[in-house]
């Protein structure tokens, strides 16, 4: 028998109950969904992360108490939280020591337990801004540029003065009409005379990078208080040739900041560009491995679905079958016409998985700014775990309806 | 004896040989002897009705016939081959190619237009779509359906529908029309226009076996077997004068 007539009898019977056929449909649509849009949005970032990305500006190298991902609970956070901080002093010695071995050293504390909020004259920001208090290095290790107006000075921080450098987006909110420099806003119950606005950065993994206010280091501490802080210290080589010596110099110098002996282990995690990477690399792998999983789920109960219709689908047509049976039909053109059917639910499904999967991760891809990809290995590999899953779940259906016994078929009402 | 001079012995070749087969069901705990030794001989363009109370053995006899089941013993030889030794395959396709089934309830599929439904034994025959659909479009104009070809089984009166299975039966020119009560779902004017369908059929040179317990349809056919618990109780043939009386009507 010919194929076409095969696609043409299971479109046939799957249009008899176009609405049963696209219910069984919606589980497989579920299940790719789920794995497509998760690979294209993956994908998607991280081919722009490969393509040249900087998390840190370019060749510096950042010190912290905590690594990148500190989601891997248990165990392992705790002995995250119960390291050191790294306190100004340690991040003054440390400043100290690097002196002439680099270009740049950056001390910043964020201030995450503050709810940033700055108002003037009556208008206020959203409760949600970054506070940081920090050197006139910030600018140059977190990749941002001065839009006009000053930088923090190392004057600044010596005097501990209580001057703002402020993001784009707190300019456009407080200061639509008029020129923020020199005016005097409150923020976290102190106020602060605003020195330079910074350029519009945008958006990195959706969150918005513009909702920034900088300070002297010095006087973030006196407001808002040094104990249960820590400090990060980014530091920026003279030259990308110097980078893995200085990066060597740094880690010796922050030993010794931290008063580590001989044959103690780092106390203190080391970004690099690299090392970021890699760790949005695992983190991505992880959430892959989730896809999956889910993924994976939502298709074996998708199957179990299809082959529940279809036993349904056999029960209801034995007649049909007893007919086609009497007619000549052999036991294998019944068997390939229920399989088809299976296949055809199982793939129209993933077919529809896909489309909104890409859809759904290119989407998230340009919330996130980043290129637009198709995910063709694993939209395939979809297109072949349907035909998988149509074929598994459709073929003990398919067998009990060749299997029917054409008189006994014949005589079911 | 029966006086064979009164009556027209058929003398084509012969398609179904059956010698004396039986066949046993297992029904519970029981053994049902459904044929205890049945014999019947069809020869080619004879129209044979085969007649019988419920549980004589009727159908057991008719589904052997139509080769959807196989004697438990005895020979069953179709235009000298034996059944009894087939395999599924091989009776499907014996099915497909020498049988023509015509059901009591029509048995057509019901989202199948009137040709979809007479082109699905060439489907499974393997014919091409051209072919298949010249055959079947000239088989319905020969049942007097040319004007109903696009038509739904459901758009159609039982007639009609009688009409179709028949055109079914037809189309892979079978060597054998196997009718098992083709009226009974039908008035008995419709059922009248169904049987001089098939005397029309039978005629242009085609094999019809009629499995029926009315008398009055039976009366259509050549030739009358009757069954009783699972023997053939008689076996006769239309007598001259009968014939006589029948092509005057």
């Amino acid at each position: 028998m010919l194929f076409s007539e095969i696609v043409r009898m299971a479109l046939s019977s799957l249009g008899a109950n176009k609405l049963r056929a696209a219910l069984t449909m919606t589980g497989i649509t579920i299940g790719v969904f789920s794995i497509i849009s998760v690979m294209t949005a993956i994908g998607a970032l991280q081919n722009s992360i490969e393509s040249g990305i900087s998390f840190l500006g370019s060749n510096i190298f950042q010190f912290a108490k905590y690594p990148v991902n500190i989601d891997a609970g248990g165990e392992t956070k705790k002995k995250y939280q119960n390291r050191r901080n790294i306190t100004y002093r340690q991040a003054l010695r440390y400043y100290e020591l690097m002196q002439g071995n680099a270009q740049e050293i950056c001390l910043k504390c964020f201030g995450r337990d503050l709810k940033g909020q700055a108002v003037y004259n009556g208008i206020k920001t959203t409760p949600s801004l970054t506070v940081v208090g920090t050197n006139r290095s910030f600018l140059t290790a977190n990749a941002y540029t001065l839009s006009y107006g000053r930088n923090l000075n190392d004057e600044d921080v010596d005097l501990a003065r209580s001057v703002l450098v402020i993001g784009k987006m707190i300019e456009k909110r407080l200061f639509p009409h008029e020129s923020p420099i020199g005016k005097v806003i409150r923020m976290s119950g102190h106020t602060y005379t605003v020195i330079g606005v910074l350029v519009e950065k945008g958006t990195s993994f959706g969150q918005s990078q513009d909702d920034i206010c900088l300070m002297p280091i010095t006087r973030f501490f006196e407001n808002y208080g040094e104990a249960n802080r820590t400090v990060n210290i980014a530091t920026q080589p003279f030259s990308t040739e110097l980078y893995n010596r200085t990066l060597d110099k740094g880690i010796s110098a922050m030993r010794i900041a931290r008063g580590l002996g001989a044959n103690q282990e780092n106390d203190f995690e080391i970004y690099t560009n690299d090392s970021l990477k890699s760790a949005f690399i695992s983190v991505a792998g992880v959430v892959r491995i989730g896809a999956f999983v889910v993924s994976f789920i939502a298709l074996v109960a998708a199957g179990i679905g299809i082959m529940n219709i279809m036993l349904v689908s056999v029960t209801e047509r034995t007649k049909e079958i007893g007919v086609r049976k009497s007619i000549g039909a052999r036991s294998r053109d019944i068997l390939r016409q229920f399989l088809t059917e299976a296949v055809f639910i199982s793939e129209a499904g993933g077919v529809v998985g896909i489309i909104l999967g890409v859809i759904g991760g290119d989407l998230l891809a340009l919330w996130l700014k980043v290129d637009l990809i198709f995910p063709f290995g694993w939209a395939f590999a979809g297109l072949v775990v349907c035909s998988a899953i149509g074929i598994g779940f459709g073929l003990y259906p398919a067998y009990r309806a060749a299997a029917l016994d054409p008189i006994e078929a014949l005589r079911y009402e | 004896m029966m006086d064979t001079r009164d009556s027209i012995r058929p003398v084509g070749p012969v398609v179904i040989d059956i010698e004396n087969i039986t066949k046993d069901y297992v029904m519970g705990e029981e053994i049902v002897h459904a044929l205890r030794g049945v014999s019947l001989r069809v020869h080619r363009n004879e129209y044979i009705a085969i007649m019988g109370p419920s549980g004589s053995g009727k159908s057991t006899l008719m589904n052997m016939v139509g080769c959807l089941d196989t004697p438990t013993s005895g020979r069953y030889g179709f235009n000298g081959r034996n059944v009894a030794e087939m395999d599924d395959d091989e009776l499907a396709a014996i099915r497909n190619r020498e049988i023509g089934f015509v059901f009591q309830t029509f048995n057509l599929l019901p989202r199948a237009n009137t040709l979809r439904n007479v082109e699905l034994p060439l489907i499974y025959a393997g014919v091409d779509p051209e072919t298949r659909e010249e055959r079947a479009t000239q088989t319905l104009i020969d049942v007097g359906l040319g004007d109903r070809l696009h038509h739904k089984p459901n758009e159609l009166s039982g007639g009609q529908r009688q009409r179709v299975a028949i055109a079914r039966a037809l189309v892979n020119r079978p060597s054998i029309i196997l009718a098992d009560e083709p009226t009974g779902n039908l008035d008995s004017k419709t059922g009248e226009e169904i049987m001089s369908l098939f005397e029309d059929l039978y005629r242009r040179g085609n094999t019809i076996i009629l499995v029926t317990h009315e008398a009055d349809i039976a009366r259509h056919a050549r030739r009358t077997v009757r069954l009783r618990d699972g023997l053939i109780e008689s076996d006769d043939l239309m007598t001259v004068p009968e014939l006589e009386s029948m092509a005057l009507t």
